[in-house]
């Protein structure tokens, strides 16, 4: 008899996703659906606002990400308005923007992600969390990390008034010059934030690397996909977050397709399903296959892996040194292994603060000129940048006077649903068989899923976090067979 | 349908004109539409916006403002305040779904009753065409004091 | 004396409040530490049964954020409700209905048909949008409700307390916490903050002119202000006189205009119309055709004046009509 295996933090809490895995008569997992049961629709409620608005409106998709969206949407009307902003603006967003990027990365490596490597996937769950991490590292890490992320969080509000929601970005421009003082703060951060990233890499090498378990874990099949892989880069074909091209890798490494922001629609298309508010993203140019991998299915993976995959390199040296390491011990170009995102992720904090020391060091970070008041009737707007958790899109068409007739809005997180959707159905498979389930399967099913940092807030527009789970299993005529969870000290509970 | 509905009109009235006017046309046994209920207010200028748009949502279908004529105004600018917010007003109602006709200032001296019968008649004529404004039944039921408390 | 259980949740919310409230713990470890957090989804797993097998007011406070969008969302509320002695409405999405709320402006349907059939990248037929219930061929698949209207969380429960902004900021949830604990919170329904509009704590105050009088509204892409004067003066479009203060005025700081994240004062009913009627009274003509040339500067002045308040405003948003369902 098929049974029905529920995975659902709604009926424990406000859903941030639910996975229903179902079971054929042998046993075996016939098919996993991941659900997000989200959606508020800021594509359709923004038509009707001015677009100046759109950085802050749209920065409430995410509390998390506020900053990608509020540049990606800034970039959008320097596109609409057609205006260039002067170089000292053009750097005050990208130095803003490479601190946020060093500052969520630190927050998701050392607090969600992380965990799981540096105390362990088989640790007690209670322990496999930042206090965990504090506890192998040691107290004075734990402090220079909570201290680290403050400090970059008081940076953000200093240039873009809060942290949670910044106000900065107008169309050719922004709204603030950044003073002497201001920089100064800047470059002390910046290089706390180097030596940082460097201990950071090292503490990766320590605790995973030379673990073999790990690494085992790392490159197992359950956790591997061979897909398509996008991400923004500069002329070089090296990574850069602010600014560039979007350019896709075939699952063989081979560049697929490079393209400006405002080509996307050639190449990204979304796909429905009814029983999600999410939508899956894909490649127009190879087609919805379903949720399938290789090179004839659509399905593409951002985020740091795939930013990784879909370069040439780090634009930055530390950065690069680190990501040759990276290819050249997990075997090479491309890397399709889920779980590299956390290593793939140090190389990039690496880069971030390399590239927030050269923009804060910049002399011309303080010139007084910070605006270029557009003179262009406004019509149609791109702007791309790499949200922490993959390529962001916002596209903004308008009447003549600037007031926001349809928008589109592909976001980070969203790029990823499909593959995440099969990563959970791959981990699931190889989990559970015949009809014993583990408890390890909660375990396991969270990693594949927390590698991708997963800003469902983001996906669906809709509701950010990490995404703690439920399993439940039922039998074919609906009764509660088991139920795994997690009580509130993070201990896998089993109840029969 | 149009027979059977009858219009609620709430008029602000300024105390130094147009309520003066109702008061002259009454007196002159003046036929006028029924319809509008009138608030008497010091001045068009006590008309906060919050009171045209708490009339809407309690069952107004039409608001009429009289105040004095510009340069008339016993506190001198406060009718060209009324002027300046029922103009940005109409706007948002509008998005608010709310037709911008159902919104009328009207400058009317406190000789002019006649003129005031002629805008009432009107006014209910229009509000009739327009149809019941029905707020009721799409405004979210609150629990909120602060909503349902008058401003 | 057992310490105060305190629960933290989320309803439709961008994660901003919850992003504020980690920034706190970290500055406030002895109150952390006074406290006991029995509930907080972004930093603790927990099951919901866990909360329903809660006796009724065993949480002492709980800190709701976000809007009420969605019907698991109203489901949890009030569960909540039932547990705990005090529900904060936490942020201008759980007071006001916040920015989604925006979305009482359009409609379910309008959202559905775009986001699902019109986008530009949608491709996969018209057909397919999603559903509460889902035949697939190994079973059924289930969806909460996307409600017609967005719901201030008082909409849907009682609640004893708000704190406002987007996000609240620290200092105003460690006032509000320590009140808390020292059990000296003002009367039931009150907001926790101050009660003075915000120019009072901006430092381009005294620039601004006893009468102010503007002749041109101005959007920000047309004029690079001068800094260190009062915006509104300079005719942009700030909402810091009918906006409550208590934000350090922030957004003034890196020299945007307040957008009015912090609410309305005390005794006013309706942000946005208050909002209308302030900004309205100061333009300085008294031509209707001068006045409705000033005001093309404010295009839309129902998403500008009811930002972050739609869903708490009297008409809660835009009328239905037919062609809506």
């Amino acid at each position: 008899m098929a049974q029905k295996i529920t995975i659902d933090p709604i009926t424990r809490l406000e859903g941030h996703g639910k996975i229903e895995i179902f079971l054929d008569d042998a046993g075996q997992v016939s098919k996993a659906y991941f659900q997000v049961p989200e959606l508020r629709g800021f594509e359709q409620f923004v038509v009707g606002r001015p677009a100046e608005e759109m950085p802050q409106i749209t920065s409430r998709i995410c509390g998390v990400c506020p900053t990608a969206h509020h540049m990606a949407s800034t970039k959008a009307l320097d596109s609409l308005y057609q205006v260039t902003p002067p170089p000292a603006a053009r750097k005050i967003r990208e130095l803003v923007y490479s601190t946020f990027m060093v500052e969520d990365h630190t927050l998701h490596f050392y607090f969600l992600g992380g965990p799981d490597f540096i105390v362990g996937p088989t640790a007690p769950a209670a322990e496999r969390n930042v206090l965990g991490v504090i506890a192998k590292v040691g107290i004075e890490v734990g402090r220079k990390v909570i201290g680290m992320r403050r400090k970059l969080r008081d940076l953000i509000s200093l240039a873009g008034g809060k942290v949670i929601h910044p106000v900065l970005g107008v169309p050719g421009g922004v709204s603030r010059a950044i003073s002497a003082e201001d920089q100064a703060q800047f470059q002390q951060a910046a290089a706390e934030a180097v030596e940082f990233a460097q201990f950071t890499l090292s503490v990766f090498d320590s605790v995973v690397l030379k673990n073999s378990g790990y690494m085992e874990l790392i490159a197992s099949d359950a956790f591997t996909h061979r897909t398509y892989y996008m991400g923004m880069v500069d002329e070089q074909n090296r990574v850069n977050f602010y600014d560039g091209a979007i350019r896709v890798v075939n699952p063989e490494g081979q560049e697929w397709a490079k393209f400006e922001a405002r080509q996307y629609l050639d190449h990204v298309a979304e796909h429905t399903e009814p029983w999600s508010y999410v939508k899956f993203c894909y490649l127009k140019g190879v087609g919805w296959n379903g949720f399938t991998e290789g090179a004839s299915s659509g399905v593409y993976c951002v985020a740091p892996l795939a930013r990784l995959n879909a370069s040439a390199g780090m634009a930055t040296p530390l950065a690069e040194e680190a990501c040759q390491r990276f290819y050249s011990l997990l075997g090479g170009r491309p890397v399709h292994h889920t779980l590299a995102n956390h290593w793939a992720r140090v190389v990039e904090l690496m880069y971030a603060a390399e590239r927030m020391k050269q923009l804060a060091d910049d002399p011309e970070l303080t010139d007084p000129t910070v605006r270029t008041l557009p003179t262009e009737k406004p019509t149609e707007g791109f702007g791309v940048v790499e949200a922490p958790r993959g390529t962001l899109f916002h596209h903004y068409q308008t009447d003549q006077r600037g007031i926001i007739t349809k928008a589109n809005l592909i976001v980070a997180t969203q790029n990823n649903s499909a593959r995440m959707a099969m990563g959970v159905e791959k981990a699931a498979k190889s989990l559970i068989s015949g009809k014993e389930v583990s408890d390890g399967l909660l375990n396991m099913v969270e990693m594949a899923f927390r590698a991708y940092d997963p800003c469902h807030g983001c996906a669906t527009h809709s509701l950010p976090g990490s995404m703690p789970l439920m399993v439940r299993l039922h039998a074919a005529d609906g009764a509660v067979l088991l139920t795994l969870g997690r009580d509130r000290d993070g201990r896998v509970v089993r109840q029969c | 349908m149009s027979e059977a509905f009858n219009p609620r009109i709430v008029g602000f009235f300024c105390n130094w004109c147009t309520y003066l006017a109702a008061d002259l046309a009454g007196t002159s046994r003046m036929k006028y539409a029924p319809n509008v209920r009138v608030v008497r207010t010091m001045c068009s200028g006590r008309v906060d916006p919050q009171l045209v748009v708490w009339a809407f949502r309690n069952g107004a279908d039409g608001v009429l403002i009289g105040g004095c004529h510009p340069g008339d105004c016993h506190y001198q600018e406060g009718n060209y305040k009324t002027l300046r917010r029922m103009g940005l007003l109409r706007t948002m109602l509008a998005q608010l779904g709310i037709e911008p006709d159902r919104l009328r200032l009207e400058w009317i001296s406190a000789s002019e009753g006649e003129r005031l019968r002629d805008v009432m008649n009107e006014f209910s004529a229009q509000i009739r065409q327009l149809g019941p404004l029905e707020t009721k039944s799409s405004v979210i039921s609150s629990q909120s004091s602060v909503a349902q408390a008058a401003p | 004396m057992a310490k105060p259980k305190v629960a933290f949740y989320w309803c439709s919310s961008c994660g901003g409040c919850e992003e504020a409230v980690v920034d706190l713990a970290e500055g406030i470890l002895q109150v952390v530490e006074a406290v006991d957090i029995v509930f907080w989804p972004v930093a603790l797993d927990f099951k919901r049964r866990d909360v329903e097998a809660m006796p009724d007011g065993a949480i002492d406070v709980c800190f709701i954020n976000g809007a009420i969008r969605m019907s698991e969302q109203e489901a949890m509320a009030n569960l909540l409700r039932r547990k705990s002695k005090l529900v904060i409405a936490y942020g201008s999405c759980a007071w006001m209905g916040g920015i989604p709320g925006l979305a009482n402006l359009t409609s379910k349907k309008a959202i559905f048909d775009y986001v699902y059939h019109q986008a530009p990248t949608i491709s996969n037929g018209s057909a397919v949008e999603p559903l509460p219930r889902t035949e697939v061929p190994e079973g059924e698949l289930e969806l909460p409700e996307f409600y017609e209207k967005v719901k201030t969380l008082d909409q849907s429960i009682e609640v004893d307390y708000y704190l406002p902004g987007c996000p609240p900021t620290p200092k105003i949830t460690l006032e509000a916490v320590e009140a808390i604990l020292k059990g000296a919170l003002p009367e039931k329904g009150s907001v926790l903050a101050g009660d003075r509009a915000l120019c009072h704590e901006c430092k381009a105050n005294a620039s601004k002119p006893e009468k102010l009088l503007i002749k041109e509204f101005k959007r920000i892409q047309e004029v690079i202000p001068d800094l260190s004067k009062c915006l509104l003066a300079q005719g942009l479009l700030c909402l810091g006189p009918v906006t409550r203060g208590g934000c350090e005025a922030r957004c003034l700081k890196a020299g945007m205009p307040c957008t009015g994240c912090f609410g309305p004062l005390e005794k006013v009913h309706d942000y946005g119309a208050k909002a209308l009627s302030a900004l309205a009274s100061i333009v300085d003509s008294r031509d209707e055709a001068e006045l409705a040339r000033i005001f093309d500067a404010i295009p839309d002045p129902a998403g500008t004046f009811y930002r972050y308040s739609l869903p708490a405003s009297l008409l809660g948003g835009r009328r239905q009509v037919t062609s809506d369902k």
